[in-house]
């Protein structure tokens, strides 16, 4: 691939590369879940994937929202909605470092100039009962993935490990654009001149903020002042409650006469709670004390969806044969 | 005889963790080794980020041939009992010895252990040490079952000696060891075979790995100090962050870079923090100016530009985390000078505990205990009162939200920058103070009123709510806060009534309770709760944390209404219980445990806390200092024992005569000289120490007690108290009455021991 040897100039052609980069190491390129998600772990394709003995390979890009990390897109590198790349191979091979370098080097870091580190991070994830050994990976002082090997998810050991790499794509790429500010990163390629059938045609040059700083002002100040926390309170209570309704259902469905367990709507419930929770904390309105609590109430439902996945075909659960 | 060399090659190791590993990995190794039979000369461990290794020199070629032996059963034992020998053993029976004993013939065995060579021996050893390594926290990968902290790759294994190197022959999981190993993972990748320890330390150098730990942290600030120094600048120390630095990087090289001039106004420990907790760079101060002006970055490379490609992203993430911390910085001082409103406002959102209700309420409370002590620490009430009600208004503020180790310390800058006075900014940083047994007790009196009245709420509050450390379980740090209070006290030489302090404290812990109770909402159950009063605090606080339900849902308020209704019901007026004394006495325990470092022992301890007053902790402990030091006198361990002479006499005769003999001993019935000395050295005594008891002048009264010794001594030696005639006994037993009352006004001495 030519495209690795030159300089990335966009946004966009960094996860272009990304995306090319894991296709051609076998894994199965996915699209982002369609639901407000606080990192990529969240996606089903992650954390439900990471149990049970189904060999597993995926990538994709998947939009993340912390809200106590907005800033109105005043700071040059925080921001409430971003977006994750994340890889989770299960299970995770030999050479993976290696295998994460030679994306570092895909989207053009070259590795003689500059200084990468595998730095001590413990990932865990409190609300899904997950954690992982691995590292934040440092590129000059920057941190542009966590690499983490799975241990437990939903409480449950895993078993293969899979590993898994999550890259913060907004700041790997100003890194590797040389862009100070996210909001002047380009998102497309500001040089373009040719179209796909080869005609000249007027670029529209779009940088990050053009597409992106009006949200971050909308979302900044929704997050913390305007969100309504009464609403918000309402509804964790109702995703908690419906998450646990649509796993207590029995397992065959009535009227299908199928064995149809509904992990992955319950799931949605999970990840709604979850999401609410950020918000609730984006507000002001969660004490320390209170945190542990609603964290643990959020943990109960991932476990509980955990427990109901490894019981379904592509959680490793095979029909008993004397039955 | 050859030498060993181990290395345990695998991803990168937590820096934290190499030193202990390869310490670990040494006694494991030799530990196994010595046990086997196999001794050596020396050993030496060494760690990088993706490496443990061992070398052990002069290692026995074979562990030594054994013989063992074992006396067996009689010759003309039953053949069951010898098959049994046999199979023990490991023998036939034409393999034994018979001798003749005084028990008749009797069956011996010669067992002989066959030495074994030294690579088995290391086999068995390398892969129990690697099975078991006792790692903080260890990790499985792939589909294997091998437990390391990190996957480990490969293993090198060689005994090699004059002839040349033998690879030890192991394979775990699939991991065969060799003779191989790798250099940097960018600067020299490739493989290589080692055949000494100096021809792998060499090779490695080569290959851009220094393997010694202790020589990279040398070099690091050597260059670091240098480099600083060049540019008329010092590195600010910092042992641990060498140490981790250190196991970062396999190659170091040493950069230093700008910090952009937007920062250089950020408070220094803002920077500092900055700096090392999220990049672990080193801070590099102007030495006239205090002010920190550069970094220190150590990479694990050398580049073609000399490093300024990472030094160049070094300073872009350090002035991107600048920008954050100066963003917080800024927003919060706008908020500082405005006087604060907004923080204090979001504190009565943050619940504090669920039974203690919110940091707003619990700053309330501070406020008003702060108020109460201020004229007993000598601070003006008023400036404590602002003080306690500013102290934790940083805990709102962006700063101490993503360094929560600054906070206090950016309350004072904020306080300082609302124009409030300096006493009350640094009460803010002080109150929280003293943390640990070393940490300094703060001595300003507004700092030592906010700090008293912190750690007195926090203990009367978690004991109401029964939240008591247990064994070695105290999550709320109530054991840190006691001592804290106690420290507080002693070093300020503060005489306070503790327990009065404590039932101020409960009581407002109490009005908030009553202001929840005007909450309309309520307001007929609170009626109705106001009629019946209260079983205890516990159900108090009980109570208030089923009137917090406001925010779950309808159908969760009707039953937390249920519940309430119903512990109305249970209520019963008489049986109010408090726990000011409770609480005391968890202190007197902290403050033995705190004495008896100091070399006070516990039973002096206990035999001043039997006296009246022993809330005020400084009068407790003079009182105990004063007994301590008479102690250790002769003459006040002799009257130890004539006190409990006394006293066993006495209180056998009032056992079996069933009376009290408390008065009356008149020296008119005196019969001996000895029995007159006494009589007047008590009236010496007595009037020496009254007085000096109401100084709190304890070692006078102590010395004046020792000074009884010796009449007493001479009274037992030479009188009868059992005398015949019933007169002189009962005004002997007054005398002694007299003695154990005069004793005990001072320390309880029944209870010292020996």
């Amino acid at each position: 691939m030519s495209d690795t040897t030159t300089a990335p100039k966009s946004f966009q052609e960094i996860i272009l590369r990304l995306q090319n980069y894991w296709a051609a190491k076998g894994c199965a390129v996915l699209q982002p879940y369609d639901m407000e998600v606080g990192a990529g772990t969240f996606h089903p394709a992650t954390t439900l994937r990471s149990l049970g003995k189904q060999p597993w390979a995926a990538a994709y890009v998947q939009p993340s929202r912390r809200p106590t990390d907005g800033r109105y897109g005043e700071n040059p590198n925080r921001l409430q909605h971003y977006y994750q790349y994340q890889v989770l191979i299960k299970p995770s091979p030999p050479d993976l470092q290696d295998l994460y370098l030679g994306s570092l080097e895909a989207i053009g870091i070259d590795m003689a100039l500059h200084d990468i580190r595998f730095v001590e991070d413990d990932w865990e994830s409190p609300t899904l009962g997950a954690w992982g050994l691995g590292w934040e990976v440092w590129c000059d002082g920057m941190e542009v993935s966590q690499f983490t090997y799975f241990q437990q998810v939903g409480g449950h050991d895993c078993h293969p490990v899979s590993g898994e790499l999550t890259y913060g794509l907004e700041r790997l790429a100003m890194y590797v654009l040389g862009v100070d500010h996210v909001m002047d990163m380009p998102f497309n390629d500001p040089s373009l001149r040719r179209g796909a059938d080869g005609r000249e045609v007027s670029p529209i040059p779009l940088s990050y903020g053009d597409v992106f700083k009006q949200t971050e002002e909308e979302y900044a100040r929704w997050n913390f002042d305007v969100a309504d926390t009464d609403v918000l309170l309402r509804h964790f209570d109702e995703a908690e409650t419906h998450c646990r309704e649509i796993l207590d259902a029995p397992y065959d469905d009535p009227k299908t006469g199928k064995r149809i367990i509904m992990v992955h709507p319950a799931y949605d419930q999970c990840i709604k709670a979850s999401h609410l929770f950020n918000l609730l904390d984006a507000r002001g309105v969660i004490s320390v004390t209170e945190r542990q609590a609603y964290i643990g109430r959020v943990r109960a439902l991932s476990k509980m969806c955990a427990d109901a996945f490894v019981q379904t075909r592509s959680g490793g659960w095979q029909p008993d044969s004397a039955a | 005889m050859p030498d060993l060399l181990i290395e345990l090659f695998s991803e990168e190791i937590p820096a934290r963790m190499q030193r202990r590993a390869a310490q670990d990995l040494k006694k494991l190794v030799t530990d196994g080794m010595v046990e086997a039979g196999l001794t050596y000369a020396s050993a030496a461990e060494f760690s990088t980020p993706r490496r443990l290794a061992l070398t052990i020199d002069g290692v026995l070629a074979n562990s030594p041939t054994t013989v063992e032996e074992r006396k067996g059963p009689r010759a003309d034992a039953p053949e069951k009992a010898i098959e049994g020998f046999l199979r023990g053993a490991g023998l036939t029976r034409d393999q034994l010895e018979e001798r003749e004993t005084p028990k008749g013939p009797v069956l011996f065995a010669r067992i002989e252990k066959r030495g074994q060579p030294a690579a088995e021996i290391v086999a068995e050893v390398l892969e129990k040490t690697i099975r078991t390594f006792p790692w903080p926290k260890s990790m499985r990968w792939g589909a294997g079952a091998l437990r390391w902290v990190r996957p480990l790759h490969s293993i090198l294994c060689i005994l090699s000696d004059e002839a040349g190197a033998e690879v030890v022959p192991l394979e775990i999981e699939g991991i065969v060891a060799g003779d191989r190993t790798a250099g940097h993972r960018f600067m020299s990748p490739d493989r290589f075979s080692v055949v000494t320890f100096d021809d792998y330390t060499a090779k490695l150098k080569r290959a851009y790995v220094v393997l010694d730990p202790a020589e990279r942290a040398d070099a690091i600030w050597h260059d670091a100090t240098n480099m600083a120094f060049a540019s008329g600048l010092e590195v600010v120390e910092d042992k641990g962050l060498l140490a981790e630095v250190s196991g970062l990087v396999e190659w170091p090289v040493v950069l230093m870079g700008r910090i952009a001039d937007d920062f250089l106004d950020l408070p220094p420990e803002v920077l500092q923090t900055s700096m090392k907790e999220h990049q672990k760079f080193f801070s590099v101060r102007n030495p006239k100016t205090g002010r920190i002006e550069r970094f220190i970055t150590v990479a694990n490379r050398e580049t073609a530009d000399n490093g300024a490609t990472i030094l160049a992203g070094n300073e872009k993430v350090l002035s991107a985390r600048l920008a954050d911390a100066k963003f917080f910085w800024e927003n919060d001082l706008r908020v500082a000078k405005a006087g604060m409103e907004p923080w204090l406002e979001q504190l009565k959102n943050v619940t504090f505990h669920a039974k203690l209700g919110t940091q707003a309420e619990r700053i309330d409370r501070i406020a008003a205990l702060a108020r109460e002590l201020a004229p007993m620490v000598g601070a003006d009430a008023d400036q404590a009162e602002r003080a306690a009600r500013l102290a934790k208004a940083d805990l709102s503020s962006e700063m101490v939200y993503e360094f929560p180790e600054l906070q206090g310390l950016m309350g004072r800058y904020y306080i300082a920058a609302a124009g409030e006075e300096a006493a009350i900014a640094a009460a803010a940083e002080e109150h929280y103070s003293p943390l640990g047994p070393s940490d300094d007790v703060p001595t300003a009196p507004v700092s030592v009123a906010v700090a008293l009245a912190d750690k007195i709420d926090t203990l009367t509050g978690f004991w109401a709510i029964d939240e008591k450390p247990t064994g070695s379980k105290d999550p709320f740090a109530l054991r840190r806060a006691a001592l804290g209070g106690i420290r507080l006290v002693l070093d300020n030489r503060l005489s306070l009534k503790l327990l009065k302090l404590f039932s101020q404290s409960i009581d407002e812990h109490f009005s908030h309770l009553k202001k929840e109770w005007e909450d309309p909402e309520w307001q007929a159950d609170i009626d109705a709760m106001k009629r019946v009063g209260a079983k205890s605090l516990d159900e108090f606080y009980e109570l208030q944390a089923a009137l917090r339900e406001k925010h779950t849902s309808q159908k969760e308020r009707d039953a937390s209404r249920r519940a309430f209704m119903e512990h109305i019901a249970a209520f019963d007026v008489q049986k109010f219980v408090s726990h000011e004394d409770e609480l005391l006495t968890f202190l007197h325990d902290r403050l033995k445990v705190y004495l008896r470092d100091q070399g006070i022992r516990h039973d002096i301890i206990d035999a001043c806390i039997a006296m009246e007053g022993n809330d005020d902790l400084t009068l407790l402990v003079k009182r105990a200092r004063a007994l301590s030091d008479a102690l250790k006198t002769e003459d006040g361990e002799n009257l130890i024992q004539g006190f409990k002479r006394a006293n066993n006499i006495l209180t056998q005769a009032e056992a079996a005569d069933g009376v009290e003999y408390s008065y009356g001993a008149d020296v008119k019935f005196a019969e001996t000289d000895e029995e007159r000395a006494l009589f007047a050295a008590l009236d010496q005594a007595e009037a020496q120490i009254e007085p000096a008891l109401q100084q709190q002048d304890f070692a006078t009264a102590m010395t004046a007690l020792a000074g009884l010794r010796g009449p007493i001594d001479a009274f037992f030696e030479a009188v009868m108290i059992n005398a015949d005639n019933a007169t002189v006994r009962r005004n002997r037993l007054n005398l002694l009455s007299r003695i154990t009352k005069l004793c005990t006004s001072v320390a309880d001495l029944t209870r010292i021991e020996g």
